[in-house]
């Protein structure tokens, strides 16, 4: 077995520490201005900067899952299919309902913020029914187990009319906005890091190369296996609520076992226990059917095959992966982080041995 | 304290670490959009203003499970817009359609639907066949004041959406009853059941109508069964059914999934016929039914024995161009890109509201499924026809006016 | 009780065409432990190889014995090489990388194909269901009372074969020189390459075996139901999948019980229960016996190395 590079206790950044104070301020200042620019300018890059978004979320906190812990969880679209309906369905109810002492927006932005903490809440209950048989099964059967899960969750959703059966929820009020989306990435990507770094990560990261090895040193796998499953879930939970509010309609046909692989895709793709892969990768998956689209359509709008090439997207997607996995096999970054595989000359962390 | 301030230190990298990674998306966000931007003014692409060519937009299910439905409704369209550019084009400008795939998921559509909007910069949008995808477009062309068509979305909900939704077909709750008043007053059927397909907002409507319906006219439904699209074996249900004993079954689902049903139905020794809606009308019903599904009766929006000479033509070219006789959704996708057609020759300009307008004031229109009025909630006013379907065609059996 | 006996048989039917799909899935996973989430897209291709064949031989020649054995045969063939090609280009690459790899290689195979097969451009079939032609002639073997029940030739005829295909695999994984090959290479490839077994060989056979049976299954799959479609595999696929599981995947008669276990319970459910809660039945059914069994019916789970 090729051993997978162990993560190297991080050193003190290499930014000069007068820099360091004001660097976030620096680098923020720029992005937000672009971003703003970006959302005042087209309607179609907002909605593709939310869907990236939300494949962000979902991609790292399945990571922390898949990638840290070594599970392997195909069931994350029914966490978020948890969070998206609950979340959606609070929102529906509580429309008309306004917090007097706020002005409208706000309110209905704090009332957005809650519904999203119910459904990512309602995420992680389901996250830790499913993380407790990890206490019995072990690799292939876990992941059977969370599909199943998955599947049910959709089968429930298509059975209650409250959920609006196979038509889904439609009408969601559209509070989410890129601002909204891109604060629940940051404390996903903050926590997934925090995580990485801490004594639990280390545990996790003992339960990822050899359970038994750590169970025997002492580490409580069941307890590390079930926390990271929830952690997971819940964001899972919350990508499913933003999700819902800026589609703004769901039907269980978003939720099925080809969006959780699509899902893992990312997670793989940028390499099992990389943040910062798991964030290129679901950036990349995003944006590439509608590259795909856009170089499609310098063929003009006359001939049938124009018309013809939006279906040859997926084709080619698929096989992409397998082109991609085949030049890649370790995942775009492996278990580095971004800044461990940046050219040289790019200040970037030393990693503290080698 | 001690432990704090290395911990502090640490969320400032990690934030330094965040927003060096943010950078990294935005700027590749800013490339998938200026791609796109890019994309407009090469060769292929048009503006709308100054340019000879009126660009439309359709989003479908090209792929994925619905997909059948979705290449039927662009052929459809694709036909009528090859007419109108043959006829001269409108206030003289050539046509030209941008079709985008849903992959048979509202998420998609929404996506395809704001790009069409924005980015292509469409004076008007068609698609798609599923309610929900429906949906999620009409949100999104509502909001942009983009005019939308659905040549076949039939749940009630989707022009509620707006002033800019229209629909060119009749909707849920008039077909459920033209089924259930059929089956009640000329099959004269006192005791039925219902299959219907989970997965579709569709059939679920329809079955609970007709249920009401039939009810309601005197009649018994004896049980109601359930399949997922996509399977392929419904002996279970269809053996269930047979303990009821019914005297008809009602299966408002689509072709894909009926024909196979009604051979199992038979081969299960259920003898009675079966009913359905418009979502059977296609010529891949007889090949997957064979002659299992003989002697089965559906409600459709118009009737290819229809000697009306526009129907005849229809038929006639659609099938010398995508080789076939067009279905529902084939004919529905030709009227519904033809009633854009029309109304984009009367507005007075290619704005969103005058388009609108236009649309909304479509009235008696001659459409091949059916005559087509608009009301004001902007649904199609037309009558259903029952057919029957016999050896490799349907035969006219009675029209039900709403 | 003649409604009972009949969804008994029913289930059975369904049983077994999941049991031959999971056989499939449980000799790669056995051999490789890699579960080929493009076995199910694998068989939908041969399905279309199969029905491309009935059309070309015409009605006559489809009906007789020799046009069913040579549908078979061009279907089972043309999917050994598929299968081989894949595992040639698309896992052996990877066969020293992280087990997931080969997992996502596999899923765009599947993606490929499966979203492949719905183009209609050129030979490519399209996104519509198509009826395969009835290459045996559906009859009623057994008639008990007023049609209370019914038993179909093609139902006892493809259960024969399943049971046949069953015997003939544990045959020749525990009594052949192959079988035994296969078998070290499950353990431990490293070790059997070292003992001079052409580990790469067998597992191209491996792969080549699974994907003729897929094909196979695939065929009396449309045979039972009368149709085929692009997302077929999908479908099947998943479910026989879970049937492997249940039995213990890497088990072959486990899959095989696995799979009957499958077909009767969603039979069951959709005969005296409601029908809308088959799968969330079915995989709640799955998740129970995971838990009473951690390795499924008849796995074992792995021994743990320390």
């Amino acid at each position: 077995m090729e051993t997978p590079a162990l993560p190297v206790p991080e050193a003190r950044s290499a930014i000069p520490p007068a820099l360091r104070g004001i660097l976030p301020v620096l680098v923020a200042l720029p992005v937000l201005a672009l971003f703003q620019w970006v959302t005042n300018e087209s309607p179609f890059a907002v909605y593709l900067l939310s869907v990236m978004g939300v494949n962000i979320i979902l991609a790292v906190s399945l990571n922390i899952v898949n990638g840290m812990t070594g599970q392997f969880s195909i069931g994350h679209a029914g966490f978020m299919a948890v969070g998206a309906y609950i979340s959606g369905v609070m929102s529906l109810n509580l429309k008309e309902v306004a917090l007097s002492f706020l002005p409208v927006a706000a309110s209905d932005q704090v009332l957005f913020t809650l519904a999203l903490l119910v459904g990512g809440l309602a995420a992680a209950a389901c996250g830790f029914l499913v993380g407790l048989p990890s206490l019995r099964l072990r690799g292939d059967y876990l992941a059977i187990v969370t599909l199943g899960f998955g599947e049910i969750i959709r089968v429930v959703v298509q059975n209650t009319d409250a959920f609006g059966r196979a038509l889904g929820l439609s009408g969601i009020p559209q509070y989410s906005s890129p601002y909204m989306i891109y604060f629940w990435v940051f404390l996903t990507v903050l926590v997934a890091r925090r995580i990485a770094g801490s004594s639990h990560g280390r545990s996790l990261w003992a339960i990822r190369e050899d359970e038994v090895a750590a169970e025997a040193m002492g580490v409580d796998t069941t307890g590390y296996k079930v926390r990271s499953f929830v952690i997971s879930s819940f964001f899972a939970g919350i990508a499913g609520g933003l999700f819902a509010h800026f589609v703004p309609i769901i039907n269980p046909g978003s939720f099925t076992f080809v969006k959780s692989m699509e899902i893992v895709v990312m997670v793989v793709l940028g390499g099992l226990g990389s943040t910062t892969g798991a964030i290129v990768a679901a950036i990349f998956l995003t944006l590439l059917p509608e590259g795909l689209r856009s170089a499609f359509n310098l063929l003009g709008t006359e001939s049938t095959l124009a018309q013809k090439v939006d279906q040859i997207r997926m084709p080619i997607y698929g096989l992409l992966l397998v082109v991609l996995m085949l030049s890649r096999p370790q995942g775009l970054f492996g278990t580095r982080e971004l800044w461990d595989v940046l050219p040289r000359w790019i200040p970037r962390r030393r990693r503290g041995l080698s | 304290m001690r432990r704090l301030a290395p911990m502090l230190l640490a969320a400032l990298a990690v934030l330094a670490a965040a927003c060096e990674k943010k950078t990294q998306p935005a700027p590749s966000g800013e490339g998938g959009a200026q791609t796109a931007q890019q994309a407009q003014p090469a060769p292929g692409g048009e503006t709308p203003a100054g340019s000879d060519v009126i660009l439309l937009g359709q989003v479908g299910a090209l792929t994925g499970g619905q997909a059948t439905f979705g290449i039927s409704t662009r052929n459809g369209i694709e036909m009528a817009i090859k007419e109108a550019n043959a006829a001269g084009g409108v206030k003289g400008k050539k046509l030209a359609i941008r079709v985008y795939d849903n992959q048979s998921k509202p998420e998609e559509a929404a996506q395809a639907a704001t790009r069409l909007i924005t980015q292509d910069k469409v004076v008007l949008i068609l698609g798609d066949v599923a309610s929900s995808n429906s949906l999620a477009m009409a949100e999104k062309a509502q909001a942009a004041g983009v005019p939308m068509i659905t040549p076949s979305s039939t749940n009630t909900t989707v022009t509620q959406k707006g002033d800019f939704i229209f629909r060119v077909c009749f909707i849920d709750p008039f077909q459920g009853y033209v089924m259930a008043k059929f089956a009640r007053e000329n099959l004269k059927l006192g005791k039925v059941a219902v299959l219907q397909d989970n997965k579709s907002a569709y059939s679920i409507d329809l079955s609970d109508v007709f249920t009401r319906k039939f009810t309601e006219m005197g009649g018994k439904v004896a049980t109601t069964e359930s399949y997922s699209q996509g399977d392929t074996d419904y002996r279970a249900q269809l053996t269930a059914i047979r303990k009821t004993q019914p005297e008809g079954i009602y299966v408002p689902g689509y072709y894909s999934e009926v024909g196979i049903i009604a051979r199992q139905a038979r081969e299960v020794g259920l003898k009675v016929p079966l009913m359905g809606g418009d979502g059977w009308d296609s010529e891949k019903l007889f090949e997957l039914g064979g002659t299992a599904i003989q002697g089965s009766y559906f409600s459709n929006h118009y009737s290819p024995d229809n000697p009306d000479p526009r129907v005849q033509k229809f038929i006639s070219e659609y099938k010398a161009a995508y080789g076939g006789v067009p279905d529902a959704l084939a004919a529905l996708g030709y009227d519904a890109a033809r009633v854009a057609i029309e109304a984009l020759k009367r507005a007075k300009d290619l704005s969103g509201p005058a388009v609108r307008d236009a649309i909304a004031q479509t009235k008696d229109f001659p459409g091949v499924a059916g005559t087509i009025t608009l009301d004001d909630k902007r649904n199609a006013v037309k009558s259903a026809v029952v057919l029957k379907v016999g050896d490799g065609k349907t035969e006219y059996v009675t029209t039900v006016n709403p | 009780m003649a409604q009972l006996l009949q969804h008994l048989i029913n289930g059975l039917a369904s049983g077994t065409i999941y049991a031959l799909v999971a056989l499939g899935y449980t000799m790669v996973y056995g051999v490789l432990k890699l579960i080929n989430f493009a076995h199910g897209d694998v068989m939908m291709v041969g399905v279309y190889m199969g029905y491309a064949t009935a059309f070309a031989l015409g009605r006559e020649v489809r009906g007789s014995l020799l046009g069913v054995a040579l549908i078979f045969a061009v279907a089972m063939l043309g999917c050994a090489l598929l299968g081989f090609l894949i595992e040639r280009f698309a896992y052996r690459p990877l066969r020293e990388k992280p087990r997931l790899t080969a997992l996502i290689t596999a899923i765009g195979i599947s993606f490929a194909l499966s979203y492949g097969f719905q183009l209609d451009i050129g030979f490519l079939p399209g996104a519509s269901p198509r009826a395969f032609p009835e290459v045996i002639e559906p009859k009623e073997w057994i008639i008990i009372g007023d049609r209370d029940v019914v038993v179909w030739n093609w139902q006892i005829i493809s259960f024969l074969i399943a049971v046949g295909l069953m015997v003939a695999l544990q045959y020749l994984v525990f009594r052949t020189r192959f079988g035994r090959a296969m078998r070290a290479v499950s353990w431990d490839h490293r070790v059997a390459a070292l003992m001079g077994i052409p580990t790469d060989r067998v597992i191209a056979l491996t792969f080549m075996l699974s994907s003729a049976l897929a094909a196979g299954a695939g065929l009396l799959y449309a045979i039972k139901d009368t149709s085929v479609s692009p997302l077929m595999g999908l479908y099947v696929g998943l479910k026989a999948f879970v049937a492997a599981v249940i039995g213990g995947i890497g088990h072959v008669p486990g899959a095989v019980v696995g799979a009957l276990v499958l077909g009767l319970v969603e039979e069951f459910v959709v005969g005296y229960a409601a029908s809308t809660w088959r799968d969330a039945v079915a995989f709640g059914f799955l998740i129970l016996v995971l838990l009473v069994k951690p390795g499924g019916l008849f796995g074992r789970v792995a021994a743990e190395k320390v």
